[in-house]
């Protein structure tokens, strides 16, 4: 679907980033200066690079060996900017329609009706973007970008500007785009909770170059990239079904490889897919089954790996039953329990830490898709 | 109507003339102002600082002297006057054309400058924008550039108009004053002020000036306010 293998250098930065991704959303993740800017102008087609390859769906864009450079407005590559960037000049219907008027009729393939209802702004029609909160300009710039129909949709940071409850009104229609229109996106972020909630696949990105990519929960999982992801953030992704929900309580249900385990109530059908996230700080590790205790959830599995037994922290990696997570526990804990790869282990985890952050409808590439009728937790 | 106030018809033709030699003056020198103005704001070229210093000659010379160079330049028997009467038989030389030239080359600078301004008070992250939405550059300054700087182009246009308008020293160089043909009102109203009893007449031009200057100002303030609500939906 995507390729990408450029080198580039601005100023005395040096980027050399190789990596391929399949259909969904493929996540560019890394620390603010990794280079994840440059990676999407690069596609988009903004930044020439100084040497190497874009293609995308097998169409060449960019190959400086064979001087190929397709400029931006020929690649039909939708961009939607942390800015929003709408046109102060126009009413957001115009600002919506702008990339239509430039797009061959016959491959128009978004209508303004579906797109309007997708977002919701109906009512924003007749505004100007100077009336919009933040939410809502982004909203218009994510419909904008969808009207002129690309094949590819770049998102850098699109949330980074707005505040929590912003974020939680937008993640819905961007797991939208992914899901009922099946479009493929590149998203950049450097917050690991929008990563982990919309990703299929992920790409890690550090100083200019490409640490890891992969399918996101296999990549989550290495204990070795969470310098990256920062450590409070850090943790692994378990995909799981949505089993039964406990009204008496106002929990859901989730089963997995794992076992079964019980989060704060969802409203998502049951046998709904969703991906969740745990935080290796969430994680205690109990050698023996634990009795009387608060957490729901404990979770019977083997110690697969001991990170670097240096500082007072250490990462370790649990196999629940061909599911990994990890968890970070003192070094004098590993000490104590003389823990050692094979030990068989529980993992207790809190109801509380498995909040609706850490749950997104699953994105795998091949999912049927998911109806209107679960659009937010 | 006071009897001070009934004009002569030279008077009259006076007015009539100023107004269609400063309106072609600014009409015609827009296109060249908005495409100056867009490589001095966007383009680095070589010699870009001579080209920028030649623009606003007009506005630090002596007016004489720049209608004396346009005399040289494009009277009957200079170089470019030649040229345009051969290739577009349209004559400069004591004509209202040069009037309307010297006017219009003496407010160059003046719209040049606002519409520069204009152009580099624009966030050029929203043109790149419309660019990923499929617009080529010739259509990212038609539908984004072009209605964003329009307060500006107004205002340039204004001053120019008013330079045009108030113009005196490079037309009479330039192309004389003959009544009907170049004798725009600062003419009219110099003449005027050379003959014994032209005290009332120059009196009754003055007004005029006034006015029309005043009304420029009045409707280019409010096209531009109508202009800056419109971009910024308040």
């Amino acid at each position: 679907m995507l390729e990408v293998d450029v080198s580039h250098r601005l100023g005395s930065f040096n980027l050399d980033v190789r990596f391929d991704s399949a259909e969904g959303l493929t996540a560019l993740f890394g620390r603010s200066g990794a280079g994840k800017t440059s990676v999407v102008n690069i596609i988009g087609g903004l930044i020439r690079p100084d040497r190497g390859r874009v293609v995308v769906d097998g169409r060449v864009l960019c190959d400086t060996q064979r001087r190929i450079f397709v400029p931006a407005h020929w690649r039909r590559i939708g961009y939607v900017f942390q800015e929003g960037r709408l046109f102060p000049h126009l009413t957001v219907r115009q600002n919506l329609l702008y990339g239509r008027w430039f797009t061959p009729a016959a491959q128009r393939h978004e209508r303004l009706d579906d797109v309007v209802d997708l977002l919701g702004i109906g009512h924003l029609l007749g505004r100007r973007p100077a009336l919009l909160s933040g939410g809502e300009k982004q909203r218009v710039a994510i419909g904008r970008a969808l009207l002129a129909s690309p094949r590819l949709l770049l998102m850098d940071e699109p949330l980074a500007s707005l505040d929590d409850a912003r974020k939680d009104e937008i993640l819905p229609y961007i797991e939208r785009l992914r899901d009922e229109i099946k479009l493929p996106i590149v998203y950049v972020s450097h917050a690991i909770t929008e990563v982990t909630r919309l990703a299929s696949t992920l790409v890690v990105l550090s100083g200019g170059r490409v640490a890891a990519a992969g399918l996101l929960t296999d990549i989550m999982g290495r204990p070795d990239l969470f310098p990256l992801a920062g450590r409070y953030e850090a943790g692994s992704v378990l995909e799981a079904k949505v089993a039964e929900h406990d009204t008496a309580f106002d929990l859901t249900v989730l089963s997995c490889a794992a076992g079964r385990l019980r989060v704060p109530r969802v409203d998502l059908a049951t046998g709904s897919e969703i991906r969740l996230r745990i935080r290796a700080r969430d994680i205690i590790v109990a050698v023996q089954q634990p009795q009387g205790l608060s957490a729901l959830n404990v979770l019977p599995g083997r110690l697969a790996e001991i990170g670097p037994l240096e500082g007072p922290i250490v990462e370790v990696r649990i196999d629940l039953n061909g599911q990994f997570v990890t968890a970070r526990i003192t070094r004098k804990t590993v000490h104590d329990l003389q823990l050692a790869p094979g030990r068989e282990v529980f993992a207790v985890i809190k109801t509380i830490a498995l909040d609706h952050r850490s749950l997104g409808l699953s994105g795998r590439p091949h999912d049927t898709p998911q109806r209107a009728d679960h659009k937010r937790f | 109507m006071p009897p001070w106030l009934h004009f002569s018809p030279e008077e009259l033709t006076a007015i009539a003339l100023s107004l269609k030699v400063s309106i072609w003056a600014v009409v015609v020198s827009l296109p060249f102002g908005v495409a100056a103005a867009m490589l001095l704001a966007r383009c680095d070229f070589w010699g870009k600082s001579l080209f920028t210093g030649i623009i606003h000659l007009p506005l630090v010379l002596p007016p004489v002297v720049t209608g004396f160079i346009l005399l040289i330049l494009f009277g009957r028997h200079g170089p470019l006057g030649i040229f345009f009467a051969d290739v577009f038989h349209l004559v400069f030389a004591f004509r209202w054309t040069g009037a309307a030239l010297a006017c219009g080359l003496m407010g160059f600078p003046l719209m040049v400058r606002a519409i520069r301004l204009s152009i580099e008070a624009i966030d050029r992250r929203v043109e790149i924008a419309a660019g990923t939405l499929g617009a080529n550059p010739a259509w990212v300054f038609i539908t984004i550039t072009l209605p964003l700087i329009l307060p500006g182009v107004l205002a340039g246009m204004v001053l120019a108009f008013a330079r045009a308008l108030g113009e005196f020293g490079a037309t009479i160089t330039f192309v004389s004053s003959i009544p009907g043909q170049t004798e725009t009102l600062p003419l009219a109203i110099y003449t005027f002020t050379q003959v014994p009893g032209g005290e009332l007449g120059a009196l009754r031009l003055t007004l005029v000036s006034v006015i029309i200057s005043l009304a420029a100002v009045l409707v280019s303030e409010w096209l531009a306010r109508k202009a800056t609500r419109h971009t910024h939906g308040t």
